[in-house]
């Protein structure tokens, strides 16, 4: 406890310790000169050359000598018992080593189930029944990737079909039940609740205005273009277990396959490579690597397992699937005052999310937004279907692009229910800049905000009164244009280690800073990138705080033998974890140079100041040692009684979440014969706190705007009655293409994070979180006065005339 | 399963293998040749990360037999960099951040390479259909988009000024 206190004491001392709101500006921020490269450079990608020349190393590129292929027998049925499984044909092919079934993993120590992240089981292998369309049923282990596919269609399995139930509504009654294994036969998993019941009942009972509404945030898929794969590689002498996993969290992974497994977690190494996008899909354990892991135990050789497109839609870990109902109350001033939210979490056949363990509807609760609302109540129930298993982010951090979607919606349902322009609706019920650090009704405290600048600034940048007057003129000819806006708050960053871990394991994350004697560095972090670019944005870091080169400092992750001990990438936490715990390690790294300096200068500490990228002796800056020169002298000219070297961890306990921000407008146009949505225009205002790459931030801003997009208009997971899904391949999955994806406008407004080391918030989710509500409004803005008050996501063609010909204006 | 002899050039050099004719010419480049810089994303033709070039022309290797290529001129990722020096499209994806995982990058590039070729002043529409065959989940396009209208000027103004 000591320890813990004195670390604390340690880094409050290195932080610059504000916590009041730092004013909003627009320009980045930049201290070093283009040569060091540190925060606020337009710095081109350390990563990109090897990427651009075909030489990246993505799991499907490992190839081991002996090894061999694995492919999995998938279930037909959404549910089914299983009587028998036959895999004599199977095993008689030339070339087929061995056939993994439920029973054998029973057999290793019961490893046919597995924890999920939520506390939950999950079937690695069945023994008697499936729950889920394209489960796996068995696995086979053969000599090439083609054999082991001929394989699995050796392998019969006598199955004897079982009502599904696809339907949460439905599955709530009790009529058919998922999970038989369970002591309680039900499927209802959870109940779960935030903010004040009594106080929201008594702001409706009050309330001059209430608004309701229905909506289903469906089920989709990230897809992202490499699936998951494993290549698990077992040393029966060293007993030692070696795997290249597309793996988010590489650390957590270990810890979890030492658990399940029994191996010894020293005996483990787990090499996250490259990897080709990750957006949530890659931070579950499937059963298909647990299977893998077992069958190079089993077999004492390498055995390599890429899930193919249809594997990946049809069995990986979903996203969304939230039944929302709800109600948002406005005083007689039309001021907002209360929000009441159910909903019905479709949880599949397993609770499998992607949450932090406390909380089973993650950070859902952050759905009173950006408004200063008297009360708030929110409830959601989990439930068990005969679905896939899953729950990640596409994207998000922990369910709050579903919170965002609501509570934006029915600000803009309010705004026109009261008659009201929706921006200037928004501009008086924000929680204004002077109100930070706001404690919102659920319990948040927000850590910095100024929303009327970012939206002000949006208005701006598209003339938003101009175009409301062709909006009009449109209207009075019969032509359907819509405006639509979107003022989101996030909340990123998991997080502060009082309420946030993963299966115990605390929400840290790490850095550890070696400088070498020639003034080059290598930085190791506990995340893992899978595209964000951490090999230049973190490099960045060091080089603001220690002035070296950002190009001579080498980034590595992703090697659980190499890297410090941390929770991985996913949930915008990066920045606001390990990028914090980069500055923080490269204080310690300072604050030893300083001593080596005035050593070396044979001055006292106190007469050092640091610039840039060296300490000099106040008054007189011709006295000065650079940090390379300070780093040399740590290896020949140390101090006598200090340690040589110059080198730091740091663990980085977020004192809170972050809460980036941002306004967006989105123009759309309607063809009143096909129904079919165009965004015209789409101005996206951001405000991430620092900037660490302004071109960087940029790409990440683009790509979560049309990944903010695809679900608004194209992307759907869709079941037939009996659980079958029909979108599982891209031709039925629709992914926006270039010609889809609009010419994105950007625009920025810089509220620093007050407790944040360098200020940072995290950035690459907050457009995939604010951009569905900004599509959704303009979308209804152009039918409002036809009638039309909601259409659920994603808004096809048909969908939206469908309302048209409700309406009587198309037939 | 029979077995064929295959004989093609790949970037320049002429290679012969012994392959079962329903090797998938994606599967032949990446295991027989070990060129691991064409990338499988779907399976079915949909997303392109497998692009390379055969005689020239843009090919989702995940649907064609190597016993198809028999004879044919491929090039992949791997040949568009010449002598260390990189290609302005590769220029063009570095500078304007076109690119973040990297894994749809090679057929990306690859078609790229195709679409210039044949339309070496392409309007910003015509590059977004030209490249509307190969998705990218990361970046949104628009800065590959900005990437290839980079490439072609380089292209442009280095013939001009030869």
């Amino acid at each position: 406890m000591a320890q813990l206190d004195d670390r604390t004491e340690h880094h409050s001392e290195l932080a610059d310790g504000v916590s009041a709101q730092v004013p909003t500006t627009d320009e980045v921020q930049i201290k070093t000169p283009e040569s060091i490269g540190g925060m606020g450079h337009r710095k081109k990608r350390k990563e990109d050359p090897r990427f651009l020349q075909g030489k990246g190393n993505y799991v499907d590129d490992v190839k081991l000598p002996g090894m061999l292929y694995m492919d999995i027998v998938r279930s037909p049925y959404a549910h089914a018992k299983i009587n028998k499984i036959d895999a004599s044909a199977a095993l008689e092919m030339d070339g087929v080593l061995a056939v993994i079934t439920g029973e054998d993993l029973k057999a290793a120590g019961d490893l046919h189930w597995m924890p999920t992240l939520m506390s939950d089981t999950q079937m690695v292998l069945p023994i008697d029944k499936v729950v889920y369309y394209a489960q796996e049923v068995c696995a086979v282990v053969a000599t090439s990737r083609y054999i082991a596919a001929d394989a699995i269609e050796q392998v019969f399995v006598d199955y004897e079909p079982l009502d599904p139930v696809v339907d949460p509504f439905e599955a709530m009654k009790d009529e058919v039940i998922v999970r038989d294994d369970k002591e309680q036969k039900t499927n209802h998993i959870w109940h779960w609740e935030a903010g004040d019941k009594a106080a929201t009942d008594a702001v409706f009972n009050d309330a001059g205005t209430v608004v309701k509404e229905k909506f289903y945030i469906p089920r989709i898929h990230v897809a992202s273009i490499e699936t998951c794969g494993m290549v698990a590689n077992y040393d029966k002498v060293r007993e030692h277990m070696q795997i290249y996993m597309t793996s988010q969290a590489p650390h957590a992974h270990r810890t979890v396959f030492a658990l399940v497994s029994g191996l010894p977690e020293h005996k483990i190494q787990i090499i996250s490579p490259d990897i080709g996008g990750g957006f949530g899909g890659k931070v579950p354990v499937y059963p298909g690597y647990v299977i893998c892991a077992v069958a190079s135990l089993v077999t004492g050789k390498p055995v390599k397992w890429i899930e193919d497109r249809s594997e990946n839609l049809q069995a990986d870990s979903f996203a969304r699937d939230y039944h929302i109902e709800a109600e948002m109350a406005a005083d007689k001033d039309g001021k907002i005052t209360g929000l009441r939210v159910k909903t019905l979490s479709d949880c599949g056949a397993a609770d499998a999310a992607a949450n932090p363990s406390k909380f089973p509807a993650g950070l859902y609760s952050i759905c009173t937004g950006s408004y200063d609302l008297k009360a708030a109540h929110v409830e959601v129930d989990g439930v068990y279907t005969t679905k896939p298993p899953g729950g990640v982010a596409y994207r998000c951090s922990f369910r709050v692009t579903e919170a965002v979607h609501m509570v934006e919606r029915m600000a803009d349902i309010m705004a026109h229910e009261l008659g009201e322009d929706p921006a200037d609706y928004r501009l008086r019920n924000f929680i204004r800049p002077d109100q930070f650090p706001y404690t919102s009704p659920t319990g948040w405290e927000y850590d910095s905000g100024n929303y009327e600048a970012a939206l002000n600034k949006a208005m701006g940048m598209l003339d938003y009164r101009a175009l409301r007057k062709e909006q009009a003129e449109k209207r009075a000819k019969g032509e359907l244009m819509g405006i639509g806006i979107s003022s989101f708050t996030e909340v990123v960053g998991a997080g502060p280690s009082k309420d946030y871990d993963i299966l115990g394991i605390k929400m840290f994350d790490s850095a550890e800073i070696r400088i070498h004697p020639t003034g080059k560095a290598m930085a190791r972090f506990g995340t893992k990138s899978q595209g964000q670019g951490h090999e230049t944005t973190y490099a960045q870091i060091v080089a603001e705080e220690l002035g070296l080169p950002a190009d001579d400092i080498e980034v590595e992750e992703g090697d659980t033998d190499t890297a410090p001990y941390g929770l991985g990438t996913y949930a915008s936490r990066s920045t606001p974890t390990a990028g914090a715990a980069a500055a923080m390690a490269a204080r310690k790294i300072k604050a030893k140079a300083k001593k080596i300096a005035a050593h070396l200068l044979e001055v006292g500490d106190d007469d050092l100041e640091w610039n840039v990228d060296r300490f000099q002796v106040k008054g007189s800056p011709d006295q000065a040692k650079t940090i390379q020169e300070i780093a040399f002298a740590a290896y020949t000219n140390h101090p006598q009684g200090m340690e040589a070297g110059l080198e730091a961890v740091d663990y980085y306990d977020p004192p809170n979440l972050t809460f980036p921000f941002g306004s967006y407008i989105c123009v759309v146009d309607i063809d009143k014969g096909t129904g079919e949505v165009k965004v015209r225009r789409f101005v996206a205002i951001d405000d991430c706190g620092h900037i660490i790459n302004p071109l960087i931030v940029e790409g990440q801003i683009h790509g979560g705007l049309t990944m903010g997009l695809a679900p608004s208009l194209y992307e759907e997971i869709v079941y037939d009655e009996h659980g079958q899904n029909l979108t599982g391949t891209l031709a039925d999955y629709l992914l926006p293409t270039a010609v889809e994806s609009p010419k994105w406008e950007l625009g920025k407004t810089i509220t620093p994070s007050p407790h944040h080391p360098i200020g940072a918030k995290g950035v690459g989710e907050s457009p995939t979180v604010g951009a569905p509500p900004a599509i959704a409004n303009a979308v209804v803005d152009a039918l409002w006065h036809l009638g039309v008050r909601n259409i659920d996501i994603p808004i096809t063609p048909p969908k939206v005339w469908k309302a048209l010909r409700d309406a009587g204006v198309t037939d | 399963m029979s077995e064929h002899e295959v004989t093609l050039t790949i970037n320049g050099e002429s290679v012969t293998r012994s392959v079962e004719a329903r090797t998938l010419l994606v599967h032949f480049i990446r295991e027989d040749l070990s060129l691991t810089g064409t990338h499988i994303g779907c399976d079915t033709t949909s997303c392109g990360a497998c692009t390379v070039l055969v005689c020239g022309k843009p090919v989702k290797s995940c649907t064609m037999f190597a016993v198809q290529a028999d004879g044919a001129e491929v090039e992949t990722i791997e040949s568009v960099a010449v002598g260390g020096a990189l290609h302005p499209l590769q220029e063009g994806f570095w500078e304007k951040h076109g690119l973040q995982c990297g894994y749809c990058t090679p057929g990306m590039i690859m078609t790229a390479k195709n679409f210039l070729a044949n339309n070496p002043n392409p309007t910003e529409d015509e590059i977004r259909r030209g490249i509307s065959g190969n998705l990218c989940r990361c970046t949104g396009y628009n800065k590959i988009v900005e990437a290839i209208q980079y490439a072609a000027e380089k292209i442009q103004a280095d013939a001009g000024g030869e």
